[in-house]
């Protein structure tokens, strides 16, 4: 999976799980002020990503994603290895 | 204004149940005596001995609130903040922004039977299956009762009187009286004042019908709701929404408001007895009917028409019966009774406020809506239940019975006029 696969499949999330606007999500937009993504919005995207990806997310590394581009950052890193 | 001087009107109505989700159309259906029972679509009931319910089945939350809202609430928040929206529009009232000096003097007050009982189920059964680290983060805020009321009041930015009765099948009757009180003594000037129940689902009718509650007349779904009727075998699990806009009545009169009726008589009691049982002979529901009465100030044989618990099961029905008789005394005899519950099922916490909207309707309009399916009395259930066929009245005070389990009876009197 490349790294356009994962941020299409991220914003897809975004949008089933979260209900956010399509058009307002880009990798430079950051949850918590661009998207008003709360503290739960995160835990759910994060459960999301897991079941979606096939990945595990610790809290400490959940805790420092602030951009949609830093979590396609994080699930192509756990992805490659 | 002087504490004594403050009285309760309502301002707006609004109510999302399984006849309809206006006003109107939820009057019409109950006066032309239609069901709003059919066979549960919501889910199986293949293992369930009852197998029909009330169910509000074109309910588009999206109308209320945007969708990244509506999916973080359970269904009942959902209700609650639907028919809170009806109501506040139909009162006319606006709250701008934090500047409004209504902001501080308005407040919620909802009533509820269970909660998110349907999301609490769900979750449990991702606990069990996946694991604690598949749990929704938002689980709590979905499943605890008072959310309901927290939800409208962001929705509405009311930053007054926040709460939340949880009394069971009395709990929005609850809710309206405390409401009115907090009027009363002034720290309101305005309140959303109802409940909301969406309790269906197959563990909490699997429960039901465990305690011998519901009917099981899965043939004929529209006539198994049949309060006061020889064949009675048990109510009939409903869900939706109704509140009322209560406004202090300078407030209202002040800004030219609508005034649909007053609230004027709050009584309640307990029948410290059994957890669901009411206590024989009556007495604990007499009570509240009593002290409703006695709070309007006016005699029990100026009540025109009672809007009656009436759930369609044994023990309720006949005991409300002899309650009656013990509050009126003579004037029992004469008194015009009902049971909307015949025709849109037991909406549990939300049924009180549902039924306080029909007594407001009864004064408006001078009918009220019959009991349906009482074709044969049960000569335990002897007053005039109008059966059938609503019925022209002259309708100026109106009382409504809500009885809850644990023991909890509540009555509210209404009355026109502003």
């Amino acid at each position: 999976m490349d790294r356009a696969d994962i941020e299409s499949k991220m914003t897809e999330l975004l949008v089933s799980e979260l209900g956010l606007e399509k058009e307002k999500i880009n990798p430079g937009a950051s949850f918590e002020e661009d998207l008003e993504v709360d503290s739960l919005g995160v835990v759910e995207l994060l459960m999301a990503l897991e079941d979606e990806f096939g990945v595990k997310i610790p809290d400490e590394e959940a805790e420092e994603l602030l951009t949609v581009g830093q979590a396609i950052d994080l699930v192509e890193k756990k992805l490659a290895g | 204004m002087h504490q004594a001087e403050r009285r309760v009107v309502v301002t707006g109505l609004g109510t999302i149940n399984p006849l309809a989700d206006t006003i109107d159309g939820t009057w019409k259906a109950l006066l032309d005596g239609e069901s709003g029972i059919g066979p549960i679509t919501q889910f199986d009931t293949t293992e369930l001995k009852t197998k029909i319910a009330g169910e509000v089945t074109n309910f588009d939350s999206e109308l209320f609130m945007p969708l990244r809202e509506s999916r973080r609430l359970d269904r009942f928040s959902q209700l609650f903040v639907g028919a809170s929206q009806l109501a506040f529009d139909h009162s006319g009232l606006k709250i701008r922004d934090d500047d409004d000096p209504l902001v501080g003097r308005a407040g919620v007050m909802a009533g509820v039977g269970f909660g998110g009982m349907v999301s609490f189920i769900s979750q449990l059964d991702v606990l069990r299956e996946r694991g604690p680290s598949r749990v929704s983060p938002l689980t709590i805020p979905m499943i605890i009762p008072n959310e309901a009321a927290g939800l409208a009041s962001m929705r509405f930015n009311m930053q007054g009187p926040v709460s939340c009765v949880v009394t069971a099948c009395a709990a929005s009757a609850h809710a309206i009286g405390d409401a009115a009180e907090i009027i009363k003594r002034g720290t309101a000037d305005v309140m959303l004042a109802g409940g909301a129940e969406a309790a269906n689902c197959e563990f909490s009718m699997a429960a039901f019908n465990q305690a011998k509650a519901l009917s099981t007349r899965n043939d004929d779904p529209a006539s198994a709701s049949r309060p006061f009727d020889r064949d009675r075998d048990g109510f009939v699990m409903s869900e939706g929404a109704a509140v009322l806009v209560l406004e202090e009545r300078s407030h209202a009169l002040e800004r030219g408001a609508n005034v649909y009726g007053e609230l004027i008589g709050y009584g309640m009691s307990s029948d410290a007895y059994h957890v669901t049982l009411p206590r024989p002979g009556g007495a604990g529901a007499a009570r509240a009917m009593t002290n409703a009465i006695e709070d309007a100030g006016i005699e029990p044989a100026q009540i025109d028409y009672i809007n009656a618990h009436g759930t369609s099961t044994s023990a309720n029905d006949a005991t409300e019966t002899v309650a009656i008789k013990l509050a009126l005394g003579e004037a029992a005899g004469s008194a015009v009774i009902s049971s909307t519950k015949s025709m849109t099922g037991h909406l549990l916490g939300a049924a009180g406020a549902l039924e306080s909207l029909v007594c407001l309707q009864a004064i408006a309009t001078d009918v009220v809506p019959p009991t349906i399916n009482l074709d044969n009395p049960d000569p335990e259930c002897d007053l005039d239940y109008v059966p059938n066929e609503a019925r022209e009245v002259e309708v100026k005070y109106a009382m409504t019975n809500s009885f809850g389990f644990g023991g909890h009876n509540v009555s509210l009197v209404f009355a026109s006029g502003a």
